[in-house]
């Protein structure tokens, strides 16, 4: 079995994204760029599924700038076969990512899709969801546990409230909650390993897909500043200024 | 332009959330339906009805739909969309696993978690877990958008909307629900609970953890939540997790004990209405954000606290 991981470049999740001045968006500049952490825990369920021998290939796709060559050798750490690049530097919309993932696996034919809930940057949680509504899928979001059987994986979901259990046929994606596992970290004879692993570069435009931004970014701004109020010496002072201020 | 609203609701009670997003779509336009799609549901979509404001109701049901499977609720939404400019849904689990899929269909951008309607094509949205708000103009003609419930007040009872029946979409065979299992619990969930009480690393045990969290919480009426840290060590279960990669809450008061207020954390409460810590470390980053600050060991003041609050007739 054929499994697809898109992978994506983002903002390490330790540091804090800062506006830029001309409010034009986060400033990127020399900052830590990781591997988008909910990506990381598809990677892992990948290889998880991999060790048990469920899964024969484990191929990590990134639709980005060449910078995300490293996402993608992170993943290959980790334990994927092989790497994808889809080319841009276009700052993609869900839907686009998800029109160009299509692409990808109508030449790579995977069995199963396995990726992040969300990308810790746009903060959309959309592009598995509209993936799946393109491709005509099943879909099995927020997973924090995963079976395979047979042409079916049985799927628990978290949801407001609990746990809600979905079996889908294959193909199908699924989209990686944070419970569904705790990544493993790459070793260094591995890291040193994924420099040789096949990375095959290739331009978004060799794709054919409609790029058009549906959406225009008029501008970035800071959210409203929290400052620090009073300190009170008791609790009993405390519960008076929460009454005071009417939240109890 | 009209505007279509997707109910949020557990087959049993309809959630304030869809208040809410209601209020979200009366800033777009003056005709606002509501679609209530689950199982035995026309008793929410009545309470629909009454929310001030609706101009129709539309019910539609299957079992597919009562067991929310996103599949069948977007074969649903999609062919009704000819009627509206814009579908609206409350920024939850369910929402956000099928409203995605709607613009998908339509081939249009989803607008996700809007927290203020600017004009009828631009919408403020927070990014980078709430570190930056993003201001977006689309360009669709037709709009799906999602909407951060605790960023609009809910619209109030008082509407007399007519209630009609409309056909339910199918999941296509390829997903089947096998079962759920919702926590029973007496406490709010969390993500829309008035008060959150969130416990630290600092509580050095599972035991401590429900010994000294829950208790203060059960006397609040509120939901439990925990850093990221206490989930990591193992005090709490990863569902509590508040922050920028678990569970985002604005509640009315959110009291952080024994939580020193990584920026990880920070992004998951900082738009609570009211912030309270309880730290013994004067220093601890989550002083910086609270409106009430007690440096004290959670130990001592969390009794204190627990009294205090029977005085207060808690």
């Amino acid at each position: 079995m054929k499994v697809l991981v898109p992978v994506k470049r983002v903002i390490d999740s330790n540091v804090k994204a800062r506006v830029k001045s001309d409010q034009s968006g986060v400033d990127l500049a020399n900052v830590k760029m990781s591997i988008n952490p909910f990506c990381e825990i598809a990677v892992e369920e990948a290889i998880r599924l991999k060790e048990k021998g469920i899964v024969t290939e484990i191929v990590a796709v990134s639709i980005g700038p060449a910078a995300a060559q490293e996402t993608i050798r992170t993943a290959l750490a980790m334990g994927a076969d092989r790497g994808i690049l889809v080319q841009t530097d276009q700052d993609l919309e869900p839907l686009e990512v998800a029109k160009s993932l299509k692409a990808v696996i109508a030449e790579e034919s995977p069995n199963l899709v396995i990726m992040g809930k969300q990308a810790i940057d746009g903060d959309n949680n959309a592009t598995g969801q509209m993936l799946a509504a393109l491709l005509d899928w099943p879909q099995a979001t927020f997973a924090s546990a995963l079976e395979l059987s047979g042409d079916t994986a049985k799927v628990t979901r978290e949801v407001d409230g609990g746990l809600q259990t979905v079996e889908v046929a294959l193909p199908a994606i699924i989209t990686a909650d944070l419970r569904l596992n705790e990544p493993r970290y790459a070793s260094l004879p591995n890291i040193m390993k994924a420099k040789k692993k096949p990375l095959d570069v290739k331009e978004l435009s060799t794709l054919g897909v409609d790029v058009t931004p549906h959406l225009k970014v008029l501008k970035v701004t800071e959210p409203p500043k929290r400052s620090a109020g009073v300190k009170v010496e008791t609790a009993g002072d405390l519960v008076t200024n929460l009454k005071t201020a009417g939240v109890l | 332009m009209a505007v279509l609203v997707i109910a949020d609701h557990d087959n049993s009670s309809l959630k304030d959330s869809t208040n809410k997003t209601v209020t979200a779509a009366l800033a777009l336009s003056k005709d606002v339906d509501v679609l209530v799609a689950g199982k035995g549901a026309k008793a929410l979509a009545d309470a629909a009805a009454k929310i001030t404001g609706v101009r129709k109701v539309l019910l539609a049901e299957s079992d597919e739909l009562g067991q929310g499977l996103a599949e069948a609720v977007e074969a649903t939404v999609t062919p009704l969309m000819g009627g509206y400019d814009a579908v609206l849904t409350p920024a939850t689990s369910q929402g956000k696993n099928f409203s995605p899929r709607i613009a998908a269909k339509l081939d249009v951008a989803q607008i996700s978690e809007i927290i203020e309607v600017v004009d009828a094509n631009t919408f403020v949205r927070p990014i980078y877990a709430g570190n930056a708000l993003e201001t977006v103009q689309s360009s669709d003609a037709k709009k799906v958008i999602t909407v951060r419930a605790t960023a609009f007040a809910p619209a109030p009872e008082g509407g007399s909307a007519s209630v009609e029946n409309v056909a339910a979409g199918s999941a296509g065979g390829k997903v089947k629900f096998v079962d759920q299992q919702l926590v029973k619990s007496a406490r709010p969930e969390l993500a829309g609970a008035k008060i959150v009480v969130s416990g630290g690393r600092a509580m050095g045990s599972a035991e401590e953890f429900h010994k000294v969290i829950e208790p203060l919480a059960d006397k609040l009426g509120a939901a439990v939540g925990a850093s990221r840290a206490a989930v990591d060590a193992g005090y709490a279960p990863n569902d509590y997790q508040v922050g920028q990669t678990g569970k985002v809450v604005a509640p009315e008061l959110y009291i952080a004990i024994g939580i020193s207020g990584a920026i990880q954390h920070l992004a998951g409460m900082k738009d609570s209405k009211v912030i309270v810590a309880i730290n013994k470390d004067a220093d601890a980053p989550i002083f910086q954000v609270a409106d009430y600050g007690l440096v004290a060991d959670y130990k001592t003041a969390v009794p204190e606290l627990m009294s205090a609050l029977t005085a207060a007739g808690k």
